[in-house]
């Protein structure tokens, strides 16, 4: 057993892990963390997206002890006081899913891009969410959605500044 | 009396943001994987490598003595060895069916089948145990091309069978009076210098439907009934069908599917898992969860479309079509899915399309292989037959030297002749072809990309521009009972609803069609809004739980609003009428008298009424009623539809192809559907979205590849290559309405319009764009490769084709590349 401290959607925990757990197992079913969800075994699909240390990783390829000492996002932690985040909002509002399944790691995926090009143009959105696949929308609503929640996140716009902007980071 | 609310808010045709989203956006909603109960036992199943081999011996020593595990279990030590999953759809009398087994006992028949399983106290453990498992294999021949599958002394995949062929369905338009003979018509043909005979053959590659959820079920046997937690479209079929398949009386299960992760069709099964959960929760008492990875997945759930089809057109030199002989093979797969059988029939009706065909046959032979077992997939049936005939249609536009449109123009039912009776004996109640297709032509510029088409061609450039065009139809709403009875189909196509007017004027909505992110919750809100008068928001629509919705056959073939929506409208009606009949009472006044719009009952030329929600609390408390009724507004109602529906739609796409790489960019695709009177039409825009992107998916980069020992080689999402974001442009939709004669809201269904219309028109652009260049075929997927194969042959160049088993480099479950084992650099 290996010990991992970890900051999770703001709370601290310290646990017993086995070595070979994965950070999507850990947050699932250590923590119930159940929001973070599992696709594919070959790191394709993106549904299990979270942040870690304010970049986008798919949890799936990160072990969990990799991510002791660190401050883990995930789509349960990015509402604030019950306010949505804004990319939540657009993909309810553009109508960016259907089965919802490939939802929480394609709007984790959407907040980094945000973060690295705060207003991508279409092409720019595609190639930024390549690695989240989703089955039900033909992405075409959800390019719409990452580029709606860019306006709102503009400094400076009505909705910008009562969120909350730690998980945007992202970046290089 | 129709129970419209005050035309400025109505409901109908709004653009609802969807009720279904905030649990999902949140991360709150918890699919089946996130049950947990305690005790639970993980099941893991262990397969087999080999597609086709006998069973020799099987060792549990090392996985029972593995951490964890609890039991490991054969079928024999299940005492299953007799059971047989259903199918339902038994096409012929005298069709063919094997047993499809929980585990195979005595051989394997497709590479993936489960063998035994592994039952531990973590998922972790249950799989590290599965890998000790050692189970001795006699390798048999397999069984992997239909046509060498029905030779004679081929390998049999059932030997007790006799026969690989599973059944063989015909449909004579000439024999069953629904049209004239086509041997006479391709006689006739033959014979005279002004008519074509045409022959062409299709393939419909193997298809995954890959939704994004892998399958799971829980299983709890603890309380008085068993109650199963599973990833399925259709809960009540899964009930139904666990009594049918282990004998647990149907009133001790109860079948919940929470949300659920997608599903095309490829959740409709029944599955083995599914079955040896229950069995194992009955064994050891305690809740007991499966949940696959998508290897499994990919391996082991049903695959779609896999069909040969001989498609021969019979037209005058003036372009009037004449007939159209339809010849397909159907794989199968080792077994016969819940409805797979059918599949290939759900298109037999669809290949005339929006044609005046005057002769029609269709022969469907179904064939056993030793893959996978195919089944639904979105559109079942229906994109196999409107692929055959839009890629003919342009082949006969082609040999007759006429425009591709005006061709189809010549063909299809005119506005002003709907109804019209099709030469299969199916009445399409109304469309527009021509309305939908001036408007896909408008907006496409049809007329602006033939004419940059001419100059590329004239230039030479290396950059060729194709065209290509899906006319389509479809029959949606499966289906009218009787009409599934005359084919012999095990189930009935109705649908139930009931609704439940709460005391404080809330309404509880209950419909057998369960969703799996179509959006039933959001447009079954409006329709029962408008109905009822009551707010959007107080409207709670409550499905997927035999419990809560004990009736229902669930979502599948675009039938949930077309048949579900109607019944919950005639749930509606009858609500209204009791209510109507207390507001009269409270009211003193005849029920002749009383007026319902907007939510409120008032009396006729007064200023005198009672709302809805008034009348619901009136009942509730039950002080004061008509002696007549029961104090209860609720109701229930069962719909059976009377005829199909058929949307339609024009669907135009343009593709840009590099000649010297062979790489194809959809580079516009512009569609115009006509499905009926639109309830929502954010959602429609998000299912045609959806649906354009697994046909396009067809016609550009999907195809489930078995090597030559029947492995199949895409067994990960490395190498089963569904689109990304990066792979699709922007599709420009829109609908036009001819409202649906045969139901009280005038809709269609749009489910799987998308994905039937967009492969022909795909297809038809590449070999568009080709064609003068001496290309005549191009097989999907049209891979960079194959175009540019196509591209070489036809300038007599030798081309050869990378083997389909070369996966890519650190593809697969070992990161082992097959051809470079030893990783050598190259």
């Amino acid at each position: 057993m290996a010990q991992v401290r970890v900051t999770v959607d703001g709370v601290n925990y310290a646990d017993d892990v086995e070595p070979r757990t994965l950070l999507v197992h850990y947050l699932r079913e250590r923590l119930g963390k159940t929001g973070t969800l599992v696709g594919c075994d070959t790191s394709n699909c993106g549904a299990c997206t979270v942040h870690l240390n304010g970049q986008s990783v798919k949890s799936c390829s990160v072990l969990a002890v990799q991510a002791d000492g660190a401050e883990v996002t995930t789509i349960e932690g990015i509402a604030c006081d019950g306010k949505l985040h804004p990319v939540q909002e657009a993909f309810n509002e553009k109508h960016a899913l259907q089965c919802g399944y490939c939802t929480p790691g394609m709007i984790m995926q959407a907040i980094d891009l945000l973060g690295d090009n705060p207003d991508p143009d279409e092409q720019e959105v595609r190639e930024g969410i390549e690695g989240n696949l989703c089955r039900c929308t033909g992405y075409q609503n959800i390019v719409r959605a990452v580029q709606s929640a860019a306006q709102k996140m503009k400094p400076g716009s009505p909705a910008q500044t009562d969120t909350p902007v730690s998980v945007a980071g992202g970046g290089n | 009396m129709t129970t419209t609310a005050d035309p400025t808010t109505l409901e109908f045709g709004k653009a609802r943001t969807r009720k279904e989203d905030a649990r999902l956006i949140t991360g709150r909603t918890k699919f089946t994987d996130a049950i947990n109960l305690h005790g639970m036992l993980h099941l893991h199943v262990v397969r087999s490598p080999l597609a086709h081999a006998t069973i020799t011996g099987v060792d549990k020593t090392a996985a029972e003595a593995s951490p964890g595990v609890i039991g490991v279990y054969t079928a024999a030590d299940l005492g299953v060895e007799g059971v047989g999953l259903p199918c339902a759809w038994p096409i012929t009398p005298d069709m063919k069916s094997p047993q499809r087994p929980l585990l195979a006992h005595t051989t394997v028949h497709f590479a993936g089948e489960g063998v035994a399983v592994v039952l531990a106290r973590s998922a972790a453990e249950a799989r590290d145990a599965a890998d000790l498992v050692e189970v001795d294999y006699e390798p048999l021949e397999p069984v992997l091309n239909m046509e060498d599958a029905l030779k004679e002394g081929a390998t049999l995949v059932h030997p007790d069978l006799g026969t690989n062929e599973n059944a063989t369905w015909v449909f004579d338009s000439g024999a069953a009076g629904t049209g004239s003979s086509i041997d006479e018509a391709i006689s006739a043909a033959e014979a005279d210098a002004d008519s074509i005979v045409l022959k062409r053959r299709f393939i419909q590659q193997r298809l995954i439907p890959a939704f994004m959820e892998p399958r799971a079920c829980v299983v709890d046997p603890t309380g008085e009934q068993i109650t199963v937690w599973a990833a399925t479209q259709v809960p009540h079929i899964l009930r139904t069908m666990t009594t049918v398949t282990l004998g647990v009386p149907e009133s001790k299960l109860r079948v919940i599917a929470p949300d659920v992760g997608g599903g095309f069709g490829g959740k409709i099964g029944v599955l083995p898992e599914e079955m040896l959960c229950v069995a194992l929760a009955q064994k050891t008492g305690k809740p007991i969860k499966w949940n696959e990875t998508r290897s499994e997945s990919l391996l082991a759930a049903h695959h779609g479309r896999d069909q040969i089809q001989d498609i021969t057109i019979t037209a005058k030199r003036d372009g009037t079509v004449t007939g159209l002989d339809v010849h397909l093979l159907a794989d199968m797969g080792a077994y016969l899915g819940l409805v797979g059988p059918g599949v290939p029939i759900l298109g037999a009706f669809m290949f005339n399309s929006i044609y005046k065909f005057p002769a029609l046959k269709f022969t469907c032979t179904n064939v056993f292989t030793t893959k996978t077992l195919t089944d639904a997939y979105r559109g079942a049936g229906r994109p196999e037959a409107t692929f055959a005939i839009e890629r003919i249609m342009d082949e006969l536009a082609v040999e007759l030297g006429i425009e591709p449109m005006e061709l189809r123009k010549k063909n299809w039912i005119t506005h002003e002749e709907f109804p019209f009776t099709t030469v299969v004996g199916l009445t399409y109640d109304s469309g527009n072809y021509e309305q939908a297709t001036a408007q896909a032509m408008e907006a496409f510029d049809y007329a602006g990309l033939r004419r940059e088409q001419e100059e590329r061609r004239a230039s030479g450039d290396k950059v060729q521009l194709g065209i290509g065009i899906s006319t389509f139809t479809e029959m949606c709403g499966l289906a009218p009972s009787r009409v599934l009875g005359s084919l012999s189909y095990g189930a009935g196509g109705w649908e139930a609803a009931s609704i439940r007017m709460l005391a404080t004027g809330k309404v509880e909505v209950i419909t057998g069609a369960s969703a799996h992110g179509q959006g039933h919750e959001t447009a079954f809100s409006q329709i029962v809004a408008d109905q009822l008068g009551v707010p959007f928001e107080d409207v709670e629509v409550l499905h997927g739980d035999t419990q809560i919705s004990p009736k229902g056959l669930d979502t599948y073939g675009s039938r949930s609003l077309v048949v579900g929506g109607i019944a919950i409208v005639k749930a509606a009606e009858k609500v209204v009428a009791k209510a109507k009949k207390i507001a009269a009472h409270l009211l003193e006044a005849s029920e002749d008298d009383i007026e319902f719009s907007g939510g409120t009952f008032t009396v006729k030329g007064t200023d005198k009424g009672k709302a809805i929600q008034e009348i619901a609390f009136a009942a509730f408390m039950a002080h004061d009623y008509p002696e007549d009724m029961e104090p209860n507004l609720d109701a229930d109602a069962v719909y059976d539809p009377e005829n199909f529906s058929y949307p339609h739609g024009t669907h135009l796409a343009a593709v840009e192809i590099d000649t010297e790489t062979g790489r194809v960019n959809l580079r516009k695709y512009v569609c115009v559907d006509d499905i009926g009177t639109v309830v929502n039409p954010l959602i429609v825009e998000g299912q045609v979205h959806g649906g354009l992107a697994q046909g396009i998916a067809q016609a550009l980069f999907e195809e489930a590849n078995y090597d030559d020992q029947g492995t199949l080689v895409n067994g990960t999402f490395v190498d089963y290559t569904l689109p990304s974001a990066a792979d699709l442009p922007s599709f420009d939709t829109s609908t036009v309405s001819t409202p649906a004669t045969s139901n009280p809201l005038g809709v269609k269904g749009v489910g799987e319009a998308g994905t039937i219309a967009s492969t022909p028109a795909i297809v038809n652009s590449v070999i568009d764009a080709l064609r003068h260049l001496g290309v005549t075929n191009v097989e999907m997927p049209c891979t960079s490769q194959r175009v540019w194969r196509a591209i070489q042959e036809a300038k007599g160049n030798t081309t050869q084709e990378t083997p389909i088993d070369t996966h890519s480099p650190g593809a697969g479950l070992g990161s082992i590349d097959p051809n470079n084992p030893q990783g050598e650099v190259q």
